[in-house]
């Protein structure tokens, strides 16, 4: 952390903000509560970041602090932006694919899944049965790697350095042998396609998942076993970075945060989409909305998924994994515009597609549940101490590709 | 889930005045839009999210679109009068004429809002605001008091697009620096020659190094002739 002491006014410095007299403002419950700096003594202005092992990349937030206190939080983005967006009015539709894996590279198939899904909607296109259950599978896997690995950042930032992370390494690592026999790779899988799937999978293949399935239980109740009961996790994160739920409606925050803070809120459950409406799971969540719950709704989260991958596997279909009409070649939607979005374990992933008739999107827009989710990283930090700053980054689950892109 | 006649039709009764279009969709996903006027768009905004009925609470997605202008190349049926000789003497007669007309549609920068309820769990609706062009008038009133989800979303679209959200509590450049210039997702963005490209036989980047290649000595030829 590169530490610079300023005076003051540099940190707490007013942004120009829109005429305040014409226009309203934000009202008084849903902007960052003002705190003032006690005593006479001057504020210290943090840059922590953009190359800290906290920020999970290329990523600073401006912390004015007053002691220990934080007084004052602005994130500071944009140091891996590279204009994914613009790349897309360059390329094809399915030339794209191979880049939203770099979006949230934990998730490479869950971003696969949410282009996917829009450009379907966007063309009107059916997906086969099996490719929905191998997408279903695919996500689910995902998701459990991803809940597991957040916990692990989360708790080697509370000081455990290590152990959990590699615990949640060691299941992970399993999980993504199994996406590097399917797709040849094991972060950056490029699989799905507009209507179905590259390749098929094979019966080997699902024994394998199936064992791996099997055996995921048991490191989460080992997991659980090690952390939840902890002292040291509890008085950390109890009653730490506490988020209100209609505050959290209101600044779009979606996902195991949303969760956490009590709003019955998943995709899969509202829009039904892919075949999620024919498993049997449960939504968790919390009841403060602070960080210890939203490690409990990780947790909980990755119970049901495992829920929804047995249930998945007892019943793969036979049958083709891509529509034989779906169009490959020369695919020019009709002028139209698709919003097309799933539940990424960050939150809600979505993508918008603007065609004008051509091979390339004339706007491609990603909207990103890890920024999104920062939006209120101030209020939560506001009046706690620098040390907690960097668990309730922790806490919101990010990765920096997808927030800049 | 409501269509989106029944949503425009409760915005023109909660709110007087207010202009309200319905943009069709021609994709099959059929989310079609609702074009709302500038001037009333803070009011339709707030009676989305607070009316029992809608409660459109969570705003999902920002975006902007740019739409550069427009040549229209038209052929219009046009009734002329034309002198003619009939029966040796001359008179005026109506003929029609087919001509091929061009005119500009003057682009404009567009904003776009995904609006979902999480009470009555439907959506999206579909928010479109338009600025009157693409250069100076580039000012749309700002959603973020409403929906706080637009905060980052918004400065996102101001600094890539340039529109400029009056009312945005925090309107800086988020994803460029601060001193950066221009707005890069434009259409019509020209990337600045600032940069040496490898001299290899890829056509694209070939192209640019040796255009860049000439400015430089171009601009080292005049520094010379000066000298």
């Amino acid at each position: 952390m590169s530490e610079t002491a300023v005076k003051s006014g540099v940190a707490v410095e007013k942004a120009p903000a829109g005429s305040p007299d014409s226009q309203p403002q934000l009202e008084s419950w849903n902007r960052p509560p003002v705190i003032a700096p006690e005593g006479e003594g001057e504020l210290l202005e943090v840059s922590m970041g953009p190359h800290h092992p906290s920020t999970h990349g290329v990523f600073r937030m401006d912390v004015a602090l007053d002691g220990e206190k934080v007084i004052k939080l602005k994130p500071v983005f944009g140091y891996l932006h590279r204009n994914h967006e613009q790349i897309a009015e360059t390329a094809s539709y399915l030339a794209m694919m191979p880049y939203t894996d770099r979006l949230d590279y934990f998730c490479s198939l869950t971003n696969n899944w949410a282009y996917a899904l829009a450009v379907e909607k966007l063309v009107g296109q059916a997906v086969p049965e099996r490719a929905e259950y191998i997408r279903v599978i695919l996500a689910e896997l995902t998701r459990v790697q991803n809940h597991a690995s957040a916990i692990g950042f989360l708790i080697q930032e509370m000081g455990a350095s290590g152990t959990p992370l590699m615990y949640a390494f060691k299941m992970r690592e399993k999980i993504l042998d199994l996406f590097e026999s399917l797709t040849g790779s094991r972060m950056m899988c490029n699989y799905m396609r507009f209507g179905g799937c590259r390749v098929d999978v094979s019966e080997p293949w699902l024994a394998q998942a199936r064992k791996v399935v099997e055996g995921l239980p048991k490191f989460v109740d080992e997991y659980e076993a090690l952390l939840t009961g902890n002292e040291i996790l509890m008085a950390r994160t109890q009653g730490v970075g506490v988020l209100r739920p209609e505050l959290a409606v209101n600044a779009g925050i979606t996902g195991p945060m949303l969760r956490a803070s009590g709003v019955n809120y998943d995709i899969r459950k509202v829009d039904h989409y892919g075949i999620y409406d024919r498993f049997k799971f449960r939504v968790p969540l919390g009841d403060h909305g602070d960080i210890f719950d939203r490690y409990m709704v990780r947790v909980l989260e990755m119970r049901e998924s495992i829920g929804i991958l047995e249930q998945a596997l007892k019943e793969v279909p036979g049958g083709p994994v891509m529509d034989p009409k779906a169009k490959i070649r020369g695919f020019k939607p009709k002028p139209g515009e698709a919003y097309g979005r799933i539940e990424a374990p960050k939150g809600e992933l979505g993508f918008y597609l603007i065609s004008t008739g051509n091979p390339e999107p004339y706007r491609y827009r990603v909207r990103p549940p890890s920024l999104i989710n920062l939006t209120v990283l101030e209020d939560m930090c506001l009046g706690h101490n620098v040390a907690d700053v960097v668990l309730i980054f922790g806490s919101v689950d990010i990765v920096l590709g997808e927030v800049d892109r | 889930m409501k269509t989106v006649e029944e949503i425009k039709a409760a915005i023109e009764a909660a709110v007087p005045g207010a202009g309200v279009t319905i943009l069709p969709n021609g994709s099959p996903s059929a989310q079609h839009s609702l074009l709302l006027d500038t001037e009333h768009a803070f009011a339709v905004a707030k009676f989305l999210r607070d009316d029992p009925e809608l409660s459109l609470d969570f705003l999902s997605n920002v975006t902007g679109v740019d739409w550069l202008d427009k040549e229209v190349v038209e052929k219009v049926k046009v009734t002329k009068q034309v002198p003619k000789e009939v029966d040796g003497v001359q008179t005026m007669v109506d003929e029609t004429v087919e001509e091929t007309r061009k005119h500009v549609e003057p682009g404009y920068l567009e904003a776009v809002y995904h609006l979902f309820s999480m009470k009555k769990k439907y959506g999206p609706v579909v928010l479109r605001m338009r600025t009157k062009n693409r250069t100076d008038e580039v000012e749309l009133p700002s959603f973020t008091p409403v929906w706080r989800a637009g905060e980052y979303q918004e400065r996102e679209v101001f600094d890539l697009y340039g529109i400029v959200f009056k009312g945005h509590p925090d309107l800086r450049r988020i994803l460029m620096w601060d001193g950066f210039k221009d707005h890069p997702m434009r259409k019509d963005y020209v990337e600045p020659d600032d940069f040496e490209y490898e001299p290899t036989a890829h056509d694209k980047v070939l192209q640019r190094h040796k255009e860049h290649m000439a400015k430089i000595e171009a601009e080292q030829g005049t520094a010379g002739a000066t000298a």
